[in-house]
């Protein structure tokens, strides 16, 4: 079931995190900051964007994402298992030895995800071939790849914004979760990256580019239906994020790319989110 | 005489199903996929020079049901590629068929950038990876189709150097089963791919010097025929390996493997002697690595005057 209301939307986005959170406090491990500011997106995405249905995982007229920046693994398996793909009690399973949500996703192993990844950089180029599917055989179906800024470091992405375009891949939309940080510093100081010029980039890649804020549920909705709008390019959304987004001391803080909280961090963040 | 990649290009171009869709990185008129383009061009996708958005447009089209054959050179195509084959097919075991033309140093005077000695190797390490590396125009046709039909991920070994042909029509061949040549019991010659005719001209001499040798075609070099190995070991007496390949990690080291654990037995390599190639004729790069018939010979002639 789709949502359509702005407020139910911020309310699911909310549970994500909380959802998130305990994922990475049962693991011990995993991505929060990188997770906490795709999360919005991903919900939107989950929730009101994409033509999708829960219990036929592998329907092959359905739209598909590939998250690219494979770490948020704990905000996609919450988006699965809130939107009904598998229990929510397996969230808890996070990384452990006998759980199928391994620490990177893996399409394999958990219904409802698109594509393996985990090796930055290779998501665009997957869901180019996606979406060139689509087209070879008039299914009509959307193919979505989430990426990190940082990840943009990463050549591959480059050549595959270059198919995205030769090939008119309108059916493509990309969106660069741009929350400012890579695991050892500010991505505009490790590369001179920032959301204004990814944007110039991608538009000279022959990419409609739109930058809005990642955090606004009306804005995340308003340039995906741009996107579906955009005939004969594909989108990319740079979307301005603030990484640990909903946590107060995980917000623009690097030391959270990768690590888990503790006992006292994870009730405070809880208490924080259900303010 | 036909190049294996020739062979490939031909095969490639007549099969019936249409879920299969062509890559290649702009070298189809050497990889010879120019001729499946030419006569499917709905179905061919041209990546341009970047071999890792290649092969990760591949995995994509996978996903939804294609069966992409992505073609370029064997050092672009496992070197350059490694972490997009590894991660995007051979992880998620995605039907991707990944073709490797120019292999080995018979590719000739391009030299050791673009003589790829370490393909077998990296692919083979590969879990989830079939490695196929076929010798002549009729074992490669005949393999391309039963790849099309094999589901999962497969790296095939293609040569630029012409070859003789070996097979005649109505042969068979099956993905995992070596082809014995012979049933000499003085020794048996190991080969894969351009060295297959070179050991099969080393087996008529040696006969003439009365060293009667079998030759195993090994055009599966992963699943590796485990039972021929032992019936070979067993049944004859010297060991030989010979391939266009570096001798760590290649056909040579699979088959060491199986000795190794199931019929212990002395097994000489003949191969690239854990170095780069270098520009040069095909035939005589064969001479000076020693990897033709004289090479394999001269080791026979060795053993037997001893």
């Amino acid at each position: 079931m789709k949502i359509t209301k702005v407020e139910a939307l911020e309310e699911k986005a909310n549970q994500i995190r909380q959802d998130i959170l305990q994922e990475i406090y049962y693991a011990k491990s995993g991505h929060p900051g990188g997770s906490l500011s795709c999360t919005d997106i991903l919900t939107v995405l989950y929730f009101n964007e994409m033509n999708i249905e829960p219990s036929k995982p592998n329907d092959v007229s359905r739209d598909r994402l590939v998250l690219s920046k494979g770490h948020a693994s704990a905000a996609l398996y919450a988006c699965l298992a809130e939107r009904g793909y598998f229990l929510k009690d397996d969230l808890v399973t996070f990384r452990n030895i006998n759980s199928p949500l391994q620490g990177h996703p893996d399409m394999n192993k958990v219904p409802g995800v698109d594509m393996t990844t985990g090796s930055l950089g290779q998501g665009l180029s997957v869901a180019n071939g996606m979406a060139i599917a689509s087209k070879m055989d008039s299914m009509g179906y959307r193919v979505y790849c989430l990426l990190g800024d940082g990840e943009l470091q990463e050549g591959q992405v480059w050549e595959a914004a270059m198919t995205s375009s030769k090939y008119k891949l309108d059916n493509l939309c990309v969106i660069v979760d741009c929350n400012n940080l890579q695991l050892t510093g500010k991505t505009e100081e490790i590369k001179s990256l920032n959301a204004e010029n990814i944007a110039k980039k991608f538009n000279s890649f022959g990419f409609n580019a739109l930058i809005i804020d990642g955090h606004n549920i009306e804005q995340i909705m308003f340039a995906l239906n741009k996107a579906e709008e955009t005939k004969g390019k594909p989108t990319a959304i740079i979307a301005k994020t603030i990484k640990g987004k909903g946590v107060s001391f995980m917000e623009d803080n690097p030391a959270w790319h990768g690590k888990a909280v503790n006992d006292e961090e994870y009730q405070k963040a809880i208490e924080e989110l259900n303010k | 005489m036909i190049a294996t990649r020739e062979s490939f290009g031909k095969a490639l171009a007549e099969l019936k199903n249409e879920k299969i869709v062509v890559l290649d990185a702009d070298l189809d008129t050497s990889t010879k996929t120019d001729l499946f383009k030419e006569k499917h061009p709905d179905r061919f996708i041209e990546v341009g020079i970047a071999e890792a958005d290649m092969i990760g447009t591949a995995a994509g089209l996978a996903t939804c049901g294609k069966i992409p054959f992505a073609a370029t050179f064997a050092a672009f195509a496992t070197g350059r590629c490694y972490d997009q084959i590894r991660t995007s097919i051979a992880y998620p075991n995605l039907n991707v068929k990944i073709c490797g033309t120019h292999a080995g140093v018979t590719v000739g005077e391009d030299g050791a950038t673009h003589q790829m000695l370490e393909d077998i190797n990296l692919m083979r390490g590969m879990p989830n990876m079939t490695v196929i590396s076929p010798s002549d125009d009729v074992q490669t046709k005949k393999l391309v189709s039963k790849i099309a039909e094999y589901q999962g991920p497969v790296y095939l070994r293609l040569s630029r150097q012409k070859t003789p042909i070996l097979y005649e029509k109505d042969v068979d061949f099956e993905i995992g089963k070596a082809v014995q040549i012979g049933n000499g019991q003085d020794g048996t010659i190991f080969a894969t791919g351009v060295t297959v005719a070179e050991s099969i001209k080393a087996q008529e001499k040696l006969l003439e010097e009365g060293i009667d040798v079998r030759v195993i075609d090994i055009h599966t070099i992963k699943p590796i025929d485990e039972e021929m190995i032992i019936k070979c070991a067993k049944e004859t007496g010297i060991l030989v390996s010979v391939e266009d390949h570096n001798i760590i990690g290649g056909m040579g080291t699979a088959i060491a493997d199986v000795l190794t654990e199931k019929h212990p037995k002395k097994l000489i390599k003949l191969g690239i002697k854990d170095c780069f190639g270098k520009s040069g004729q095909p035939e005589s790069l064969m001479e000076y690595f020693e990897i033709d018939s004289n090479a394999i010979e001269k080791v026979f002639k060795e053993k037997f005057q001893k």
